[in-house]
């Protein structure tokens, strides 16, 4: 046999699913029809929409998906040139989602523009804006996946990480309101001209980078035990550091922003990095023992948090207050309308919720796809995190293991604090569901989260390489020199 | 690590298992309360892309009319609704838009028309297994066509504000109901949200009030035609068409006098007449005294007659008719002034003209008051008949021989008002009235009106004409009973 060749630049790279050693394949071509999955399920669900709203089918639907399939073709093609042994359900997953979303982002504007037409409002389509956005972030993605060859090279500049992360999380408190305006309450936007960005949703990843760093760089030192009290190990007070900033960066941003959202998902992201790195479940006590303390200051403290947490117990008997459980019972009353199997995409009334393709998409999905859909839809959420959390277990250095998880808990994180705040689970905080949300900022930064997570997925799978021979030109088989190989001498069993 | 990286993904899907737990319990659990909350307004919004049942009407001879129904459409409400004849109709139908909700008979029977009526549930059910969407089921009108047709055309002839309703005296359907000037409802319910919205604004800020519904909505001074709630308390009270009153052609009310029409003594030069030259001239003197003898009786008999009443429906809500100020005292005559002034229909007496026609009625049907309805059947989508009127007596107002001497009263009335439309072989009970109306009676136009029941040994069809005349030296003769006669005239002609 000749020697291996590496993937990328073999001459069978194209379309072998297995890897140029024979040993770990590569599967992107199990992506790529995985990807061609996603835009058919796509398609069809855009056709639904146009078939329950304006009862006529062009073949405009196709030159969509088709559009949609190249989009992701060329974010595939990068894959395969620069992860080539990327985890393949990643992409496929992340392409579903976002598909999704465009379709009912779609189908709100629709709904949008009825109402704007009866009512003599302004239309206001979101959707070309957020097919621009994606485009865009798909672009970073590529960028992330060229530049960062290697996720280990992100320790080098994790306190310029840090320090960047800090300071576009408080850039929007410290703004005038011309650029920095507050929406809904919150302030955490940057406009410029008709588009806002949030700072802090790069934040979040600059942030967990800078931790994942720190912490490995610093593990042994949060590995050492404290006084024993009750026979538990108490972490050092001067260990304490790193959980107490977080808790602080958290009540900040609570405090000048009024974003409890973000707030909520650093401060749970950080607590479990913390956890990984170190091992003792005892931070996780501390940790939740702070949040308990930060709850109950905050609910003390600030009436929109109580009139959040009013929201969440009864959203039915705040209906009419301003500020009141409006937003949250319209999304009830959708989910409930939906009920098991929904009323079909673009068949339902979706738009009665308030922010209905941001922060309550999950609602809009509940309501046209049931509970069927909404469920299919964490699975497929579920399946993108774990496969996540997958490639931080197998990748082999710390760094990579806490970034991986950290990354994937990040998705969930958001994910359950987005979908339970619109299914009253827990009180609603404002954040937007991953991929499928209207919304550039959220997109450009899962698009990096996702980037982040295939390039640790590839150095999970990529074969070990301690010892690469260079690549050399393959001999056609038949002319290939046949060679003697000497038999290994076998283990004998005792 | 991977001890603790294991339980964090057994964490996220312990959340998400959580998410699923919850989602489950709202969305099939609780779904149904969420679904029937009546803030919900999804169930409301479904109910417009439902086709809608038809608004028909029977004409003499037994034909159906379609006065509302629906139009199949391309777009996402599916059905447009389509009134033939609008403006005529407008005031029975009312409107149904998706913007401005629902008027007249289409809000009042929503239920029946949008198909979610307890009584229509069968059918639902049937139609849910056949797979068919569900329809709304029809009402057919007590209007008779015909009638409806020649009081509106009436009315527009003349360029008239106004209202005429006729009423079956004996059952106590609505024969015809006009409110002019009347407007189309057809563009508030199109789907054109700028249509609805350029209708609604040109409707409302019409100075004469196209959507007011003037039969039912809207009380007016009765002026003379109040003398009959007053001949019948002074019947009711033991008099006779034949008894005395005076003639006098002054009365001093407060610090002014209350005088007759042609500003002299009732009939000549006589101090008495009797009760029925006094209708049949309708001497204010003499009316303002029997109100001022009657007192409370006056009262009592409006009462009987309806006057007062607020839970009236036609089903439309009916605006209550008052003799007192406000609602609070809407059966107070507070002193001898006021009483002298409501005996001839002034001061604080108000009618709406279904409440006036009500008491024509009365009379022509010996004393015994029905109940006024709109509604003749209920019928399911494959038209059979779920309900059907049900004649409904509001009580005797007063007894059959005072019923018959009022009668008696109102056709010598007939005979001294002029206008036209009279015709041989017809005998019409009537009486005629001019209320002045605003501060400055002298100058500000009366409401004319003109109270009638044909043929007088028989009665058919009992009328009430308003007309808000513009022309200060009209009479309710010369004006409303043209109107009336030729609503009588379509009617009667029909055969029926």
């Amino acid at each position: 046999m000749g020697s291996p060749v590496q993937g990328a630049v073999g001459p069978a790279a194209g379309l072998s699913t297995v890897g140029p050693d024979g040993a770990a394949p590569t599967r992107r071509g199990t992506e790529l029809l995985l990807l061609g999955f996603a835009a058919f399920v796509v398609s069809a669900a855009l056709m639904l929409v146009e078939a329950n709203q304006e009862e006529q089918l062009t073949l405009r639907i196709v030159w969509y998906g088709l559009a949609f399939l190249a989009l992701f073709g060329a974010a595939h093609w990068a894959v395969r040139k620069y992860a080539p042994y990327a985890d393949p359900l990643i992409l496929p997953c992340v392409a579903l989602l976002n598909g999704l979303g465009l379709v009912m982002i779609y189908r709100i504007d629709l709904a949008l523009a009825e109402r704007a037409l009866r009512t003599g409002g302004e239309i206001n389509n979101d959707v070309p804006k957020q097919i621009l956005w994606t485009a865009l972030a798909l672009v970073l993605f590529l960028a992330v996946l060229i530049v960062i060859k290697d996720h280990r090279t992100l320790t080098k500049y994790n306190y310029t990480f840090g320090l960047a992360g800090l300071f576009l999380l408080a850039l929007p408190a410290f703004l005038p309101n011309v650029i920095a305006p507050t929406i809904n309450g919150a302030k955490i936007w940057l406009r410029f001209g008709p588009f806002s960005i949030q700072p802090g949703e790069f934040a979040k990843i600059l942030l967990l980078i800078f931790f994942a760093a720190f912490l490995v760089s610093k593990r042994d030192l949060f590995m050492v035990a404290g006084r024993r009290f009750l026979g538990v190990d108490l972490p050092r007070a001067r260990d304490l550091g790193p959980i107490l900033f977080a808790w602080g960066v958290s009540l900040a941003v609570l405090v000048f922003q009024k974003d409890l959202g973000t707030s909520l998902l650093f401060f749970g992201t950080i607590l479990v990095m913390l956890y990984v790195a170190t091992e003792r479940g005892i931070w996780v006590v501390v940790g939740l023992t702070l949040f308990v303390g930060g709850c109950f200051v905050a609910y003390q403290l600030f009436t929109h948090v109580q009139q959040r947490v009013a929201n969440w117990f009864d959203p039915l008997s705040t209906y009419a207050d301003a500020g009141g459980g409006y937003q949250i019972a319209q999304a009830l009353f959708g989910l409930g309308t939906g009920g098991v199997g929904g009323t079909g995409l673009g068949a339902g009334r979706p738009e009665l919720v308030p922010l209905a393709n941001t922060d309550f998409i999950a609602a809009a999905i509940g309501e046209e796809l049931g509970f069927i859909g909404l469920a299919a839809l964490l699975m497929v959420y579920t399946l993108l995190a774990m496969r996540g959390m997958r490639s931080a277990l197998a990748v082999r250095d710390t760094f990579g293991k806490l970034l991986g998880g950290g990354l994937s808990f990040l998705l969930v994180m958001q994910v359950f604090v987005v979908v339970g705040g619109v299914t009253k689970l827990i009180p609603m905080t404002g954040i937007t569901a991953p991929f499928l949300s209207y919304g550039g900022s959220s997109l450009l930064a899962n698009y990096v989260l996702v980037a982040l997570l295939l390039r640790i997925s590839d150095a999970a799978r990529r074969p070990q390489t301690g010892v690469r021979p260079r690549p050399v030109a393959q001999v056609p088989i038949a002319e290939d020199r046949t060679v003697m190989v000497q038999r290994p001498p076998t283990e004998q069993a005792t | 690590m991977n001890t603790p990286l294991r339980r964090v993904g057994l964490a996220m899907l312990c959340m998400i298992v959580l998410l699923l737990a919850n989602a489950t319990y709202i969305q099939i659990i609780k779904a149904d309360d969420y679904r029937k909350d009546s803030r919900n307004q999804r169930v409301l919004l479904e109910e417009y892309s439902r086709e809608r049942g038809k608004i028909l009407a029977r004409s003499s001879n037994n034909q159906i009319q379609v006065i509302a129904k629906v139009q199949p459409t391309n777009n996402r409400l599916r059905y447009l609704r389509v009134y033939e004849n609008g403006p005529l109709y407008a005031p029975v139908t009312g409107f149904y838009s998706t913007r401005y909700g629902a008027g007249g008979l289409e809000r009042a029977e929503d239920e029946i028309l949008n198909g979610s009526d307890d009584r229509l549930f069968v059918r639902r059910l049937s139609d849910l297994i056949t797979g068919r969407d569900p329809r709304g089921g029809n009402i057919e009108l007590t209007i008779n066509p015909a009638t409806q047709l020649a009081a509106y055309q009436a009315m527009e002839k003349q360029g008239f504000a106004g209202s005429v309703v006729a009423l079956n005296p004996k059952t106590g359907e609505i024969l015809a109901m006009v409110s002019t000037p009347s407007y189309d409802p057809n563009p508030l319910s199109a789907h054109n949200g700028a249509a609805q919205e350029k209708a609604w604004r040109e409707y409302n800020a019409d100075k004469r009030k196209p959507m007011l519904n003037r039969a039912i909505a809207e009380t007016y001074a009765p002026g003379s035609t109040f003398k009959l709630v007053v001949a019948a308390a002074a019947l009711e009270d033991g008099k006779t068409k034949d008894d005395q009153v005076t003639a006098t052609d002054r009365i001093g009310v407060g610090g002014s006098e209350l005088r007759n029409y042609n500003r002299g003594f009732c009939n000549g030069s006589q101090t008495t007449v009797t009760m029925e030259t006094a209708l049949s001239l309708s001497c204010n003197t003499a009316f303002a005294q029997l109100a001022h003898d009657l007192d409370d009786k006056l009262s009592e008999q409006a009462a009987k007659f309806g006057i007062g009443e607020n839970d009236l429906r036609v089903p439309m809500k009916v605006t209550q008719s008052c003799i007192g100020p406000g609602t609070e005292q809407c059966m107070t005559i507070s002193d001898s002034n006021a009483l002298y002034q409501s005996g001839i229909g002034q001061r604080d007496v108000r009618l709406t003209p279904l409440q006036n026609a009500q008491i024509v009625a009365a009379i022509a049907n010996g004393g015994e008051r029905m109940k006024p309805q709109l509604v003749k059947s209920v019928l399911a989508p494959d038209l059979s008949e779920i309900a059907k009127l049900d004649e409904d007596s509001l009580g005797r107002a007063m007894s059959r021989s005072s019923a018959d001497q009022l009668r008696d009263m109102m056709v010598a009335s007939e005979a001294k008002t002029g206008g036209d439309g009279k015709t041989n072989g017809l005998t019409i009970a009537s009486k005629t009235g001019t209320a002045e109306t605003g501060n400055d009676p002298k100058n500000t136009p009366p409401f004319a009106w003109y109270v009638a029941f044909a043929p007088a040994d028989d009665p058919k069809i009992a009328v009430a004409v308003l007309v808000e005349s513009r022309d200060v030296a009209a009479t309710g003769g010369k004006l409303s009973a043209a109107v009336g006669r030729a609503t009588i005239n379509a009617f009667l002609a029909g055969g029926s």
